[in-house]
């Protein structure tokens, strides 16, 4: 068995790659592959507390580089799905700590074990960064509907074709749909004209993705949410599954069951 | 309403449309690493190493970027003065 490695970075920081990896890892693992996730934000740890595995943590990432654990003992496994673990970052080292051959060299050791190694970037550009891309096989960039993090996002996708890593695939995360119809939200059609890379998911915004984080439950093990779905669809799309987008313009509530009844088929 | 209006009149582009060509022109430079004053100076001495061989028109000459998927483009437009014309003025 050879695992795949996947990571998921943006450049601009706050768009939502944690969240992005924490649920595409669970949806994932709860389709039965055996998954890892690491955390590669050393000295700025929270993929532990997006899965809410915070409590768990004895050894960390610096730890097995640094050959003070044997990788296994490393491995945190998660509360509700048997088949994810976690490797989590060091808090209170500096990047400096490890390097990309170290990354290179780590994952190789659990493409043994694993169907999927999902890596979660630091935001940035430098070592942070070039760590988490070093072992990948495929790269998702998560951006946001917004100049700046679009610019930042165009900034990665040049660097990861440079280092040979490309062609990235495109994460939409926290579109608001109304915001769009309106014309004051660049829509999902616009980002990938500018970007000008293959679409693998677009993420409505969702006030359930804070109330599952404040829970450490990944929205995606909640069946109704519309952000979960969104993710639950990422993760099939990545095992080969061709699912098509979901629809971003529809209208929630009472005036979207109105527009609907008004002009069917409309839009 | 008043935005509304204004936008249906065609008087104040949606913002979102003004952050899609902001955008556009500044991933072009982000990727090329090319200032509007470069690409000035570029078609300054363009023109000048062009005009040792052929007659042009300086202020005819377009110089542009363009884009297609995530591969930039950079194209000239140097109309040549005829042969013809030149002979008879």
């Amino acid at each position: 068995m050879a695992g795949k490695v996947l990571t998921v970075t943006s450049g601009k920081g706050g768009v939502g790659k944690t969240t992005a990896t924490a649920n595409l890892a669970v949806a994932l693992a709860a389709t039965g592959e055996k998954v890892v996730c690491i955390d590669a934000d050393i000295g700025l740890r929270n993929l532990d507390v997006v899965l809410g595995l915070e409590n768990r943590i004895v050894y960390d990432l610096v730890d097995v580089v640094e050959g003070r654990c044997r990788l296994r003992q490393a491995l945190i496994r998660d509360k509700r799905l048997p088949d994810l673990f976690l490797i989590p970052a060091a808090q209170t080292r500096d990047k400096s700590a490890v390097s990309p051959s170290d990354m290179v060299r780590l994952a190789d050791d659990l493409r043994q074990e694993f169907d999927w190694i999902l890596i979660d970037s630091p935001a940035g550009i430098e070592r942070g960064f070039r760590n988490a891309i070093a072992p990948a096989d495929i790269v998702l960039v998560v951006t946001n509907p917004e100049v700046s993090a679009v610019r930042d996002a165009d900034r990665i996708i040049g660097l990861i074709e440079a280092e040979e890593k490309g062609p990235a695939r495109l994460v939409i995360n926290r579109i608001k749909p109304d915001m769009v119809r309106r014309g004051d939200m660049l829509s999902a059609d616009d980002v990938l004209e500018l970007l000008a890379i293959e679409l693998i998911g677009m993420v409505p915004e969702d006030e359930n993705v804070v109330m599952s984080t404040n829970r450490g439950l990944p929205i995606s093990l909640n069946g109704k949410s519309k952000a979960g779905q969104a993710f639950r669809n990422i993760a099939r799309r990545l095992n080969g599954e061709e699912v098509p987008f979901m629809p971003m313009d529809e209208e929630s509530g009472l005036r979207g069951w109105l527009a609907r009844w008004i002009r069917p088929g409309g839009s | 309403m008043n935005r509304f209006l204004d936008r249906l009149l065609g008087r104040t582009p949606s913002s979102a449309s003004q952050a899609k060509e902001r955008m556009k022109l500044v991933l072009i430079h982000d990727r090329t690493d090319l200032t509007p004053t470069a690409l000035e100076a570029l078609k300054d001495e363009l023109i000048q190493v062009i005009s040792r061989y052929v007659e042009i028109e300086p202020s005819t000459v377009s110089i542009e970027m363009t884009q297609e998927g995530r591969e930039q483009r950079l194209i000239a437009d140097i109309p040549l003065r005829s042969n013809r014309r030149r002979r008879t003025g």
